[in-house]
């Protein structure tokens, strides 16, 4: 579905992504898994037109998006959960989800993506008037993934989800990337948390200042020596 | 959800045009007091403009979040626009009594047009300046309030000593326009009717999918971006809207005056016009809240003509006065005391509604045990 060959990402004479290459096939959970500064974070944000690459491919299921600009990218069924949860603060939860409808002209269509959203965000239902910047840490994040979830896509890039979130609040949110997975929604998850990321993908790539080190089955990695000692603290 | 929606337009469009009508009768019943024409109506046209480029700021500032300082730019383009159409129609001699429909008509094509070239120098200036974020944003669009009061000075039809046919001064009688205060009396009417439709404007945009486009790229771009928002097109799309609305302001500007100058749209001391009073009331009023702007609109109205006028100044110490002497330094601490006590403004990002407002303010009241709050003024009923 997504494949990048060769690419490479530069802020200003910082070379952030040195030429990777990886792909995601239709219905796979891959992980890019890597400490800080390794290039994670960039890597999806030149995906999704964030930040320009300086060569290289990114091939979305036969289209350039080198040559798609940002707002165009999500129509063509790629939906990104920004790091951080960039959630809009001051409007409401049903707001902000409707925000990530913003490209879908079919009301109904919209009404039900709202249901579905519901459905497999609770918590979500229950404060839909609330100012979203009122939520906790990991309301936010549901929030940020309901809201990339309304287009309906078919793949979703997340960056960090468990960033900053108690370890109960980050079983709940890995249970629910599985349920999406198990959804058929194709995911390319970007985590520090190594081992949790490994535990529910099907494949991960290993990002080291911007070069990827190794790649192979999630299950493997996780039982790989070098990882273990690396990322896994064992 | 949806009748609630329609509900509302249909109150809100009653209730508009039900104190629209009240006015009108009044302006009719008290067309002979002398106070009515010469201080009460000046002043409600004077409101008028100051509403409508209150609330056209409040779009760029409150609602998407970015400083400009440069509004009265837009609003001198309007000015002028608006004046030098009507001083043209009137030379080719399309009209020369300030009465009749063809007049109306006439005065309603210059707000129009005033307004859309504010518009197109909203989209030029805002291409290249929204690529700008905070401080240097604040600073372009400062530059261009600046520049732009400049460039009408030195057009050779309108500005330094152009366009009263070479008869003196540094100002523009606009004789097109500029009323007198018996025909500020007769179109009463219309200064009021364009206000109540900007504002109409402005609150169904914000509250359209456009307006929730832009309040996401106020919280964040990224995210916004990343939900298949064109940022900088919605950022310029609304720069321009608000120019419209502040060359409007101008048109509205130019009808009340005899003459235009273009020291009015500049930061000097005298004039309440310059780009930073706007900024004061917009923030007083609260960001994010029209109808705050136009409540704040009026209170900043009437703390300057009360600092000019008023008669209680003089039993004031003598320092006291002398400060008054530089309203600057008055809105400076005006800006100072709501950015220290309520940093949200007036109202904060609340907004008054017919269907809402009063219901909350009897359980308000209840929960206070007794009358502390008074209802809102007519101001916030005319939203």
């Amino acid at each position: 579905m997504l494949k990048i060959q060769d690419l490479h990402v530069s802020y200003g004479a910082v070379r952030a992504i040195k030429g990777i290459s990886l792909e995601v096939n239709d219905g796979e959970l891959v992980s890019l898994i890597g400490a800080n500064g390794a290039g994670k974070t960039t890597t999806l944000h030149a995906i999704s037109g964030l930040v320009p690459a300086e060569s290289g491919e990114i091939i979305l299921d036969g289209t350039d998006l080198r040559r798609t600009p940002p707002e165009k990218i999500i129509g063509l069924g790629m939906a990104h959960v920004p790091e951080g949860r960039h959630v809009f603060a001051r409007m409401s939860v049903e707001e902000n989800l409707l925000m990530g409808a913003y490209i879908v002209r079919d009301k109904s269509k919209v009404k039900e993506r709202l249901e579905l959203v519901y459905g497999h965000f609770p918590r979500l239902a229950e404060r839909s008037r609330q100012l979203a910047g009122t939520l906790s840490g990991g309301e936010q994040q549901m929030l940020a993934m309901g809201r990339a979830l309304m287009t309906d896509p078919k793949m979703v890039l997340m960056d960090e989800p468990s960033m900053g979130l108690s370890p109960i609040l980050v079983k709940e949110i890995f249970s629910i990337i599985k349920s999406l997975h198990a959804d058929g929604i194709t995911i390319l998850l970007v985590e520090q948390n190594a081992k949790m990321a490994l535990s529910v993908s099907d494949r991960a790539y290993v990002l080291e200042t911007g070069l990827i080190s190794m790649s192979g089955k999630a299950s493997e990695l996780l039982h790989d020596d070098k990882v273990r000692r690396a990322y896994l603290g064992a | 959800m949806k009748k609630a929606v329609k509900r509302g337009y249909i109150v809100n469009t009653v209730v508009l045009a039900a104190v629209y009508a009240l006015c009108v009768v009044l302006a009719a019943a008290l067309e002979g007091n002398d106070n009515f024409k010469l201080t009460i109506v000046p002043s409600i046209w004077q409101c008028c403009y100051l509403i409508i480029l209150a609330a056209s700021l409040n779009l760029v500032l409150g609602f998407m979040g970015q400083l400009s300082l440069g509004h009265c730019g837009f609003m001198a383009i309007g000015a002028y626009t608006a004046a030098l159409m009507s001083l043209a129609f009137q030379r080719a001699g399309v009209y020369d009594e300030k009465s009749g429909a063809v007049f109306i008509l006439i005065m309603i094509a210059c707000a129009i047009c005033a307004g859309l070239l504010a518009a197109v120098f909203g989209v030029l200036l805002g291409i290249p300046a929204l690529r700008l974020k905070g401080d240097y944003l604040a600073i372009i669009t400062m530059g261009f309030g600046l520049i732009i009061v400049n460039v009408i000075n030195n057009l050779p039809f309108a500005g330094q000593n152009g366009l009263a046919e070479g008869t003196a001064a540094a100002s523009l009688y606009a004789t097109g326009l500029g009323f007198g205060s018996t025909a500020k009396v007769t179109y009463l009417w219309f200064a009021i009717a364009v206000t109540i439709l900007c504002v109409a404007l402005m609150f169904m945009y914000i509250r359209s999918k456009y307006g929730r486009a832009v309040r996401a790229i106020r919280d964040d771009e990224i995210a916004a971006s990343a939900s298949g928002i064109n940022t900088g097109y919605y950022k310029v799309l609304t720069f321009a809207f608000s120019a419209f609305f502040a060359g409007i302001a101008g048109a509205v500007y130019a009808c009340c005056n005899s003459s235009l100058s273009t020291s009015s749209f500049s930061f000097t001391n005298g004039s309440i016009l310059n780009s930073t009073f706007v900024v004061v009331m917009v923030v007083l009023g609260g960001m994010g809240s029209l109808t705050g702007s136009v409540v704040s609109a009026v209170i900043m109205f009437f703390l300057n003509y009360q600092i000019g006028n008023g008669s209680w100044v003089h039993s004031l110490p003598g320092f006291i006065q002398s400060i008054f002497a530089y309203p600057m330094l008055v809105y400076a601490l005006v800006l100072i005391v709501i950015i220290m006590f309520r940093p949200k403004g007036i109202f904060g990002t609340y907004e008054f509604s017919l269907l809402r407002t009063p219901g909350e303010l009897v359980r308000l009241l209840k929960r206070h045990g007794g009358g502390k709050k008074a209802a809102g003024g007519k101001e916030a009923a005319a939203q």
